[in-house]
């Protein structure tokens, strides 16, 4: 792939990442999003199953990179995919916080319609119980919250001059946080759904091979590294 | 006991005809825009419209009588009841089961009435369906995800057909096996089938459970139970047995399919509590699914779902351990 077509590959890929969400507001615009059953429910699972599927990508970007020295250019597309999932993590978190959570968003909407400019802080104050009650007890929240603050970290320390700045050693070693969050998001989809229910069942499988195939890299490389010494002293 | 004669349901609150129609104009003009879309793959990813697109089954039109159980909230747009059902047997999600369930037939069919009984028998559909004249009744239903309906349901109590099948003395419960049948149902692997409800003698003789065998003046879709099914209201919905094909009346409490997969989240009883949080979630507040908008109707719950009257069936006993 000739370095040239990157940047254009790159205006697809964003293209491609956006779709979700632009379908969201076509069917916001359309009625055909207050025409679900619950709304808040499907975009609660629209924006976490695209979280999750877009920081796979990210995992799979690497793997798939090394198939062959032609697709190395893959690489330079790994960090906005992986913002991209913190994007859909965060579109996630805020249906939690303003939808889900028990916040009267539509109260908090016509108080600033009516200039009191208080209200979506005095629904919050109102709302904030029970989310305290989330944070605090409910493992599948937490869990959850914790693979957003990862990305959080990820997305402040992507930028070139932050690399710079941290050194690459203690840039890749945060980095490789992103598998913590993986792995947390995929617990946190297990802990929410009804046991004997196995939809998080595929995610799992593709996040445990993405893992599995850097383990066995890993392994292959030092076997080799750990090979190659005793076989050219035995040589000599 | 009390039993809860409200007020007629305003008509305010009935949704218009109106409303109705345009909310399936934009159904059918999403529809029409799918279609369009033809073979757009990231559309069909997005939206569950197969919800909508299955092949539809005809609903028969009931003879209902109208009776004054009604609630003070306007009733849940009917397309809504039906594309989002907890119908495990058709899949997990919510909107599977109006996708899957058009396989199930729900001609014949036949309900077994067995165990502590003086005659265990097999009745038809057609036989129960005309026992006795059918009551609509508008019901609060609340799912123990914290999400409620307000839905008309068609039936008559299931005390009258307890009293005719005859149950001994010495029956306690009675038990509610639903269809299961690997020709026409998904049974995803993850658990146990055939679905299994149970209710104690006293609920189920109680006058506002009822043997339900439409909604909404129509029979049931399949994905909502049909042909027959029990709809208890102030317990949390999956006590409802669905597409019920057994009654089996028994001394000792049954086991149950949701209690045996998660007792600490599904209690037998399941009585709607607000004060007893489901372990992963409060149930203080529910979103109730009764209008057209995107934003969440944030509704305080209520003890038994608002049924009050039920409260003397549990004199005595800590509904915060038999939850």
């Amino acid at each position: 792939m000739p370095t040239k077509a990157v940047p254009w590959i790159k205006v697809v890929v964003h293209v491609l990442l956006l779709i979700p969400v632009a379908l969201l507001f076509r069917d916001y615009q359309s009625g055909a999003l207050a025409n679900q059953a619950d709304p808040v429910n499907y975009i609660t699972h629209l924006t976490g199953d695209w979280a999750l599927w877009i920081l796979l990508m990210s995992l799979a970007v690497t793997p798939v990179r090394r198939i062959h020295s032609s697709l190395a250019w893959l690489i330079r597309l790994r960090r906005m995919i992986g913002l991209y999932a913190f994007f859909y993590a965060t579109l996630h978190l805020a249906t939690y916080v303003f939808l889900f959570s028990g916040y009267d968003t539509a109260t908090a909407i016509d108080g600033l319609r009516h200039g009191k400019l208080g209200e979506p802080f005095h629904q919050f104050a109102l709302a904030w119980p029970a989310i305290w009650v989330d944070i605090t007890k409910r493992k599948f929240i937490q869990v959850g919250f914790a693979a957003w603050v990862i990305l959080l970290a990820l997305t402040i320390t992507s930028p070139q001059r932050v690399l710079r700045w941290m050194g690459g050693k203690n840039w890749q070693r945060l980095h490789r946080l992103v598998y913590l969050a993986g792995i947390a998001a995929v617990i946190h989809y297990w802990w929410l759904v009804k046991t004997g229910v196995t939809r998080p069942l595929p995610d799992t499988l593709v996040l445990a091979l993405l893992l599995g195939i850097r383990v066995v890299f890993a392994i292959m490389k030092r076997v080799r590294s750990g090979r190659s010494v005793p076989v050219t002293s035995a040589s000599v | 006991m009390l039993l809860k004669f409200a007020k007629q349901i305003p008509s305010s609150e009935i949704t218009s005809k109106d409303a109705y129609e345009s909310f399936n104009a934009t159904r059918r003009r999403f529809l029409g825009g799918a279609v369009a879309m033809g073979a757009s793959a990231a559309a069909g990813a997005l939206l569950p419209e197969a919800a909508f697109a299955a092949p539809t089954q005809t609903l028969t039109k009931l003879n209902v009588v109208q009776t004054k159980y009604t609630v003070s909230d306007a009733t849940t747009p009917e397309p809504k009841a039906q594309s989002y059902n907890n119908f495990y047997e058709f899949g997990e999600d919510k909107s599977d089961p109006a996708k899957n369930a058009w396989k199930m037939h729900d001609r014949p069919w036949t309900v077994k009435i067995e165990g502590l009984v003086k005659q265990p028998q097999t009745l038809d559909i057609d036989k129960l369906l005309s026992y006795r004249p059918l009551e609509q009744r508008v019901y609060r239903f609340r799912c123990v995800e914290a999400w409620s309906m307000v839905i008309p349901w068609d039936g008559y109590p299931l005390s009258e057909l307890i009293k005719f099948v005859n149950p001994l003395p010495s029956a306690k419960y009675v038990q509610f096996l639903t269809a299961k049948d690997s020709k026409t149902m998904v049974l995803p692997f993850g658990i146990q089938f055939p679905y299994s409800e149970a209710l104690r003698m006293d609920e189920a003789m109680h006058p506002l459970t009822l043997l339900t065998f439409g909604s909404y003046g129509e029979t049931l879709a399949n994905q909502q139970g049909a042909p027959i099914r029990v709809i208890v209201p102030w317990k949390y919905g999956f006590k409802g047995a669905k597409s019920i094909v057994t009654i089996r009346f028994l001394d000792k409490q049954p086991h149950t399919t949701w209690n045996d997969m998660n007792s600490e989240e599904y209690g037998f009883y399941s009585n709607v509590n607000p004060n007893r949080s489901h372990p992963r979630w409060s149930q203080a507040r529910e979103r109730l699914l009764n209008s057209n908008s995107i934003l969440p109707k944030i509704r305080t719950t209520d003890m038994f779902n608002g049924y009050s009257e039920v409260a003397s069936l549990y004199n005595g006993m800590d509904l915060m351990k038999n939850y």
